[in-house]
């Protein structure tokens, strides 16, 4: 008993995936599996190269989040060279990491997700999409598009390109600021408040639509990880790594990046060209964790920004101890644009942000090296080994939405269990599986290293034998 | 005892004297010396002739093929940078002949090793790159050869990555013929060519190498760069070239 079910449009998430769902023969869910299909192996062909090439080389795994690449890059590159970097190169990296959290988490928020927010889970599928977005709240839309733009704007105001800018590079960057530039920025700043604010108070007050989706899109405790600064706030390119686990306490603090191995193991599976990374202490597949928005302000003691700290606080008393659905990563991503406007906008007013040495240069000094950023999707890691004259000889990555591989399947599971009923995908159940998927915004062609320019996501039904009751 | 050089060419000149030669190029009358390249004619009137190859200030080699021309009545294609006019020559630079043929020739140049512009440090200042712009070339009819090579980082400053050599030998002209040391010379032949330090050996063990890096300069591409430079921060500087030479020619006068 096998039937096909072709179903368009595409859906939105970023790349291509599939899932299987296994049901047993009393037609309940057993199983459910995230499968990431297509292979690009990044890690195996930058060996060889230059390590001096590496930031502009890991771009071309996404035309999204480039720019936390090429810094994770850069910052695996600065070990190598053994230098410590000028302060405002450190400063100007972070200026160009608050334009792609805005336009990163703008695209996930209002392009991705936000027909699902305002149209509902359950309406028309080939109206469900930005365009349907802007026939139907224009006013919102339009916010996406304008904030998306400051975004972008701001990358290519510092790095001269909008995607895949070279201007990361070992040592620092490579142009300083330019005062043009930076009253150009400062000049999008009000908008930028404005959208998000606005945007913050209508979601805030539309939660109570989606309790269903809050109480089923992986909400099960997990532990968490993400960058803390020195006061233990939110933190996106410096500070160390920090584990807690299902009651908020903290398992492990301060861990210096270049001991990431000491604490995430990294597993394989036979399905999936997507590694599932877990915490190494309680071993795979018990060691499962979430990186991201939510995780990051679970994580966190704080913003460290006003407006941000007061929606933090609004944020994480929303459950007693960390907050488990990442349904709340939608809210968790304003919050972290929010957080980027005011970064932004402190950075751009101190007086040495226009300081003309912004390099350090040096042979590579020193033979392994890791940076670790937190990407708009969660913790990036990049790991290379060169050889004496600077090659690459090794190199490893663990990617923002590799580490939520673990979480990603067991909430399909918990969405099937709780919308899958029979032997058919309804549409219902089909919408609320990609939209857990969405809600993690998972970067397919960054942690599959997907190839494949056809964009979307497909279910597969199948029974304990291997018999595929639908597929859409 | 041999009479000083300005005295020798007027000799020479007296003896041989050089011959002018009128033809024509697209159509337009243009006056030679017999003893200068249908290439240097053609730039000294505006008429644009691609070259990879070429560099003014080195001999000429005649290896890349990109600058051939028509001449009217010969059969066979001739490359410009090696070719001398005759009286009454017509040559054609623009046929749909010639354009087909330079288009093919940058297409093999291209398939036959690594050159990926968006991850190099040359991305925007590279001649090859350039090239593909000037000729219009949008699509590669041959398949990719994907060749394994290798980078030699061993010398304190300077690599070559073999997957972005063109064989262009400018490498090899720049250290014979101006710098004397004749560091870089080719090894093998056709496909299987490449350029090597010495006998074959890592850069940086050179004992002849001055570490100038003039060959560094002149590489059209990025298979000479300079270490550390990062994706398309390499750019070359060949403005010595020209002076150095006038410099020599003033102090032997």
């Amino acid at each position: 008993m096998s039937e096909t079910i072709t179903i368009k449009p595409v859906t939105r998430v970023e790349g291509h995936g599939k899932i299987t769902i296994t049901i047993d023969n009393n037609g309940n869910v057993e199983d459910a599996k995230f499968h990431v299909t297509q292979f690009r192996g990044f890690e195996k062909l930058c060996e060889g190269r230059p390590f001096y090439e590496m930031p502009s080389l890991v771009e071309r795994i996404c035309g999204i989040c480039p720019i936390s690449h090429s810094i994770a890059s850069a910052k695996a590159c600065d070990a190598i060279l053994g230098v410590r970097i000028p302060h405002v190169a450190v400063k100007l990296r972070r200026l160009l990491n608050c334009g792609e959290f805005i336009q990163s988490h703008a695209l996930s928020f209002f392009h991705l997700s936000a027909p699902d927010l305002l149209m509902g889970f359950d309406s028309d599928p080939a109206r469900r999409n930005i365009f349907g977005l802007i026939e139907s709240h224009p006013s919102i839309a339009m916010d996406g598009v304008k904030l998306r733009k400051i975004g972008q704007e701001i990358i290519l105001s510092f790095a001269g390109k909008r995607i895949h800018p070279a201007w990361v590079v070992p040592g620092g960057v490579n142009q300083p600021l330019s005062e043009q530039s930076r009253q150009k920025i400062v000049d999008m700043i009000p908008e930028a408040y404005e959208i998000v604010e606005r945007t913050l108070s209508w979601f805030k007050s539309s939660i109570e639509k989606h309790r269903e989706e809050i109480r089923t899109f992986s909400n099960f405790p997990t532990m968490f990880m993400g960058l803390v600064d020195e006061h233990g706030n939110l933190e996106h390119l410096e500070g160390k790594l920090r584990f807690i686990d299902s009651k908020g306490a903290i398992l492990n603090d301060n861990i210096e990046p270049f001991r990431y191995h000491d604490f995430i193991g990294e597993s394989v599976e036979s399905w999936s060209y997507l590694k599932s990374p877990y915490y190494l202490p309680l071993g795979y597949p018990d060691g499962i964790y979430r990186a991201g928005p939510a995780a990051r302000l679970n994580v966190c003691n704080g913003c460290g920004t006003p407006k941000a700290d007061q929606e933090w606080a609004e944020f994480i008393s929303l459950e007693r101890g960390p907050v488990m659905s990442s349904f709340y990563n939608h809210y968790a991503r304003l919050i972290e644009i929010l957080y980027s406007i005011e970064l932004l906008e402190n950075l751009l007013n101190d007086s040495d942000i226009l300081d003309k040495h912004v390099r350090a240069f040096a042979q590579p000094n020193h033979f392994e090296g890791v940076g670790v950023v937190e990407a708009p999707r969660g913790t990036l890691i990049h790991h290379y080994k060169v050889d004496r004259e600077g090659l690459i000889t090794w190199a490893n990555m663990i990617v923002a939405t590799g580490n939520n591989n673990l979480a990603m399947n067991r909430g399909v599971l918990q969405v099937a269990r709780r919308f899958i009923n029979g032997t058919q995908i309804t549409e219902s159940a089909r919408n609320r599986i990609e939209g857990v998927i969405r809600a993690f915004d998972p970067c397919l062609s960054c942690s599959t290293h997907a190839i494949n320019g056809k964009s979307g996501l497909s279910i597969e039904l199948v029974t304990m034998d291997g018999n595929t009751l639908d597929e859409v | 005892m041999r009479p000083p050089a300005f005295l020798q060419s007027a000799l020479e000149r007296d003896v041989r004297p050089v011959k002018v030669v009128t033809f024509k190029i697209d159509d337009k009358d243009v006056t030679a010396r017999e003893d200068e390249t249908i290439l240097t004619v053609a730039r000294q009137n505006g008429i644009f002739i691609p070259t990879l190859c070429h560099l003014e200030g080195l001999s000429e080699r005649g290896a890349c093929r990109l600058c051939l021309v028509e001449i009217k009545n010969v059969p066979r294609l001739a490359p410009a940078c090696v070719t001398l006019p005759r009286q009454d020559m017509e040559v054609i630079t623009t046929s749909e002949r010639v354009q087909d043929y330079r288009k093919k020739i940058l297409e093999l140049i291209l398939t036959e090793r690594n050159h990926v512009c968006s991850v190099c440090v040359s991305n925007g200042h590279c001649d090859l790159q350039q090239l593909t712009v000037d000729l219009g070339l949008t699509h590669v009819h041959y398949d990719y050869l994907y060749p394994h090579h290798t980078i030699d980082a061993t010398h304190e400053r300077f690599s070559i990555d073999h997957n972005r050599c063109v064989l262009c030998l400018r490498c090899v002209r720049v250290c014979d013929e101006i710098e004397g040391a004749h560091t870089w010379d080719i090894m093998s032949r056709g496909i299987l060519s490449k350029v090597i330090t010495d006998l074959n050996q890592p850069w940086g063990t050179s004992e002849t190498c001055t570490g100038c890096g003039k060959c560094v300069h002149v590489c059209p591409t990025a298979a000479l760069t300079e270490k550390g430079k990062s994706v398309a921060e390499m750019t070359k500087r060949r403005q010595f070239l020209p002076y150095l030479q006038m410099m020599r020619k003033e102090e032997r006068q």
